[in-house]
């Protein structure tokens, strides 16, 4: 193709974007396009996986069988949710496998939120509460994104989502109606949680460079920090409701905005866990390359009997 | 050794419905992505039936070929009912 | 008479609770995630027969007790469970043998316990007997790939059957709860169905290209709350919480 074909096929591609239609698996998109997506879409299918690691700790240390059962279904959502973005990632032409490689070789990113380490039960409060309420701020807006699979994806996983933040913020409030540990508990947990959740919505807009080419394919329909500023109007009258504290001394209702002014995000402290140092980076990583490894006989196993069977079906009942 | 092949899953929610393309999911063999996307796609009651098929069984028409696939249907306007005028005094026709 | 039916509902709810604790751990480490998500299925079936159960349990106690006083709040010497289902998930084979030869009791006993005439125990096997006869398929599925897939899985899945193997007697055998109930045909008389059970496994075994293993000596003692030493770290765990802080809410 001359760079003339490729510019009006883009030109097109593009009028197609502003006009709402959706990009689908096996139409052309330039290539830029075909990247960018595979890095976002398989970011946060690894963000849902390694997301599993922090409440998983906890599953077998739930205080009540009502709170064990809700979390261990919330966690295997999460799993189900990073299922779903790694088969929307593998329309555009890559493998699981090949995106697995990326996240076990530190080459691919995933979610710094999940680097924080899950100490206490209030914790599983928090994270449903605010790690969950954060991703949903994000999630919704993403419906209405370009590519068909992944705002597909996006549909079923905002379905699901919904009693995830519940889930959290339920715990947070039989915490608070209990007794001083309890509420202790909670306090400590949101103290701990409340920054890195800020965190989560990514560097200031003046420092966010894809943001424009994002917004026009709808990869982003609102900038880091309109989202961020959304996720604390939100929160605050959450907190203050179950009597909790925002830890930020320079939080206040600014009248003449409309929304809370709050204190400066640490960004050392953000880019030192992005960049892999963070408390948990190490042992993230690690547990998933050891599930992977420690599989592999097992998917190597289910693939030598498929091929052994695929003539002789016959089976006893059990 | 390679992963395992990648299946399209189709769900019915309800008798009376047609199967609806939900996603897919990886499985070694026919049995298991039948089991896999039991497991995956209706853990909220979302099917009473599963068809899964493999991916790469599918055999689908390109987007290059869609002018001359489809284009051709849109000028047919004979085939809806507003086509044909009608007196007004004549309902439920 | 309820307190040998509570102890018999314990005696029969400990076996998934303790199972569901080790299906529990392995959530987010599964070899993949399809599969990963399976086995998380199959704990969340176990865990909500369990509260049906306690919350039964609970109600014939009365008092302060709940489905969670019941869960979390015995000694280890309370707790009925069988040895199988505390043996640790040591690989992925563990992890489906144990399942399989499990799923293969779970499924006849559900059945049997349809037929109870205590009618709240009859109602929650009706339920469960469909989620059971799931994971008896999916196990004894996994069973078959594993011991005809490869060398190396076949030799996992061997060395897995030979090692749990020795536990299956145990589940046919009667603790005082059962022996007080099955007569009044409360509880389930389990050795009617032992023959058919390790026909059974030893059929999928075949299949499976796994050898049955030539087992003289049977090991028991979780029925009669005698537990391997796998069980004081599955409740430190599983306690912590409601021991560490006692008589909260959550």
């Amino acid at each position: 193709m001359s760079e003339m074909e490729i510019k009006s096929l883009e030109e097109r591609f593009n009028q197609r974007i502003a006009n709402d239609e959706k990009i689908e698996a096996k139409d052309w998109m330039p290539e830029k396009y075909r990247k960018t997506h595979i890095r976002q879409i398989s970011q946060h299918a690894h963000s849902e996986i390694v997301g599993m690691l922090p409440e998983g700790n906890w599953i077998t240390r739930c205080p009540t069988l009502r709170r064990k059962v809700a979390l261990l279904a919330k966690v295997q959502d999460e799993g189900g949710h990073g299922l779903y973005l790694y088969s929307a990632a593998e329309t555009l032409g890559i493998s699981r496998e090949e995106l697995i490689e990326q996240l076990l070789s530190g080459e691919a990113k995933y979610s710094s939120i999940f680097n924080y380490p899950a100490l206490t039960w209030a914790d599983m409060g928090a994270i449903g509460w605010l790690v969950d309420g954060a991703a949903i701020m994000n999630q919704v807006a993403l419906i209405n994104t370009s590519y068909g699979p992944y705002s597909r994806a996006m549909i079923r996983i905002c379905k699901e989502e919904s009693f995830h933040q519940r889930q959290g913020y339920e715990i947070m409030m039989a915490l608070m109606n209990g007794t001083q540990d309890q509420r202790d508990m909670a306090q400590d947990a949101l103290n701990r949680w409340w920054w890195p959740s800020l965190m989560m919505f990514g560097p200031r807009d003046a420092e966010s460079p894809n943001t424009e080419q994002s917004m026009r394919w709808k990869l982003k329909r609102k900038t880091n920090d309109e989202l961020r500023q959304a996720f604390v109007d939100q929160t605050v009258p959450q907190a203050e409701l179950i009597g909790l504290r925002i830890p930020d001394d320079k939080l206040k209702w600014n009248e003449d905005r409309k929304h809370y002014d709050f204190g400066d995000i640490d960004w050392e402290e953000f880019w030192q866990v992005v960049n892999g140092h963070g408390p948990c980076n190490k042992q993230r990583l690690e547990a998933r390359r050891k599930a992977h490894e420690e599989g592999a006989w097992v998917r190597d196993a289910a693939m030598a009997y498929a091929e052994k069977q695929s003539n002789k079906p016959l089976r006893v009942a059990v | 050794m390679k992963d395992w092949p990648l299946w399209e899953v189709f769900i019915r929610s309800k008798n009376g419905l047609e199967h609806r393309h939900c996603g897919s999911l990886h499985a070694a063999d026919a049995q298991m992505a039948l089991e896999n996307a039991r497991d995956v796609y209706t853990r909220r009651s979302e099917g009473v039936s599963i068809w899964v098929v493999p991916s790469a069984m599918i055999t689908a028409s390109q987007p290059e070929e869609s002018a001359e696939l489809f284009d051709p249907a849109a000028d047919k306007a004979y085939r809806h009912p507003t086509f044909y005028v009608l007196p007004d005094e004549l309902k439920h026709m | 008479m309820s307190k040998a039916l509570i102890q018999y509902i314990c005696t029969v709810a400990d076996n998934n609770l303790i199972l569901g604790q080790r299906l529990g751990e392995l959530c987010g480490h599964g070899p993949n995630i399809e599969t990963d998500i399976a086995l998380t299925n199959i704990g969340l079936d176990l865990f909500g027969q369990v509260r049906s159960y306690f919350q039964y349990a609970a109600k014939l106690e009365g008092g302060n007790s709940s489905e969670d006083t019941f869960a979390f709040l015995r000694k280890e010497n309370e707790y009925k469970n069988v040895l199988l289902v505390e043996q640790p998930n040591t690989d992925f084979a563990y992890t489906i043998l144990r399942q399989f030869l499990y799923d293969v009791y779970h499924i006849r006993f559900m059945e049997h316990l349809q037929q109870s005439n205590d009618e709240t125990l009859a109602a929650i096997a009706a339920k469960g007997v469909k989620e059971v006869a799931y994971h008896a398929r999916f196990s004894a599925d996994w069973v078959r790939r594993l011991g005809d897939g490869t060398k190396e899985s076949h030799r996992r899945a061997q060395q897995a059957l030979d090692d749990l193997y020795t536990y299956t007697d145990e589940l046919f055998h009667h603790n005082e709860s059962e022996l007080n109930l099955v007569n009044e045909g409360i509880a389930v008389n389990t050795a009617q169905f032992k023959s058919d059970y390790y026909q059974t496994i030893h059929a999928v075994f075949s299949e499976a290209t796994l050898q049955v293993p030539d087992q003289k000596y049977f090991l028991k003692g979780g029925k009669k709350g005698i537990h391997s030493e796998h069980m004081g770290y599955i409740l430190t765990e599983m306690q912590y919480m409601q021991r560490t802080y006692p008589n909260m809410q959550w």
